[in-house]
């Protein structure tokens, strides 16, 4: 019987997407079955971020209204090894699907995988407790920014308030020189207003754009920061005692030079 | 430039410190989120303590969370009517 984690964010544009791409991707490279399930229902994207786009038959809401065989339409990822992808309708709203239907779906992906993670859409409507509806475990997801914090903390009050235990925190798109120059708040800082368990800092990394272009989430590059970052937050959902190391962004010559001269 | 040298002379205060600040400020109304009903108890009982010392005016009290400088009060305006003879020895 596998674990279904949902993550989540409240705020949109924080890279929900992005990670529940490459913690799945991590995960099935670390030889665990899981499958990916867009929950974004009307405005499906994780098809796009894995680069699966063209192989969608059917989708969610066919599989909860009996239109198909949940098998139909799971989508296997080519490239790894026991990763499945189950893609959000398109073109339906989130009110096609209730909570009770998302509980059955995911008990009868979890007989099927060791992983299920749920992309959850943005807000905190019916989709947000359809999403949060068939999971054991929430993941949310913010970015240093006074906006995504906050909603993360309204976030982790609702997920607390639903009968999951509290979320773990995944701090996105960090930069340590930024910090560094006390310009962006530090983990410390946001640890301290939210009180939460941090699972994960992934930093910010221009070839997460080059990975979504593509559609090859970046774990699968051996080159790329957050994909690296991603690796290890995997790691630690499989229970794994990885440390987390904060953020010392390598400066260009550049950013010295400048620094030197004391430009900014 | 400028901006560098504002900073080495400490007169700009950190955006990261604004950052905190304004974000402390906010998740203490979002908690809060004090509903109608709690404030209304809070309104009552406030109205039952003071009333034993003074004759207020209960409609026109007026209890509020608000911003005061770098924290957040509770600020209640209560009219008086009248203070009670206290009998003192």
């Amino acid at each position: 019987m596998g674990e279904a984690l949902v993550i989540t964010s409240g705020k949109g544009g924080v890279g929900k997407t992005t990670t529940v791409a490459n913690l799945g991707t991590a995960l099935a490279k670390r030889g665990n079955t899981v499958v990916l399930v867009d929950a974004d229902i009307g405005l499906r994207n994780l098809d796009v971020v894995m680069g699966l786009e063209n192989r969608i038959v059917y989708d969610l809401v066919d599989v909860v209204e009996g239109y198909c065989r949940l098998r139909q339409a799971l989508i296997r990822d080519k490239r790894v090894e026991g990763l499945c992808l189950l893609p959000a309708a398109q073109t339906r709203d989130k009110n096609a699907v209730n909570p009770e239907q998302m509980v059955a779906l995911i008990e009868e992906l979890k007989e099927q995988f060791d992983y299920v993670l749920i992309d959850c859409p943005a807000g905190i409507e019916q989709g947000f407790r359809n999403a949060l509806a068939g999971a054991q475990r929430a993941v949310v997801v913010t970015t240093p920014e006074v906006s995504a914090v906050r909603d993360a903390d309204r976030i982790i009050g609702l997920v607390e308030a639903s009968q999951l235990p509290t979320p773990t925190l995944v701090i996105n798109r960090m930069r340590a020189n930024m910090v560094k120059h006390g310009d962006m708040m530090s983990i410390d800082d946001i640890l301290e207003v939210l009180a939460v368990e941090l699972l994960g800092v992934v930093p910010e990394d221009d070839y997460i754009v080059v990975s979504t272009n593509k559609g090859e989430p970046a774990v699968l590059h051996n080159n790329s920061k957050a994909g690296l970052s991603y690796r290890d937050i995997a790691s630690r959902i499989m229970g794994e005692d990885v440390p987390i190391p904060v953020p010392a962004e390598s400066e260009g010559l550049i950013v010295r030079l400048r620094r030197m001269f004391g430009s900014r | 430039m400028l901006d560098f040298i504002t900073r080495l002379f400490g007169q700009q205060k950190q955006s990261r410190e604004t950052a905190k600040e304004r974000l402390r400020l906010v998740l203490i109304h979002d908690r809060a989120s004090i509903s109608p009903s709690v404030m209304g108890e809070l309104k009552e009982e406030l109205i039952a303590v003071i009333s034993r010392y003074m004759e207020i005016d209960e409609d026109a009290i007026e209890i509020n969370l608000s911003d005061v400088e770098d924290s957040v009060a509770l600020v209640a305006n209560i009219p008086v009517k009248n203070l009670k003879r206290t009998a003192q020895a």
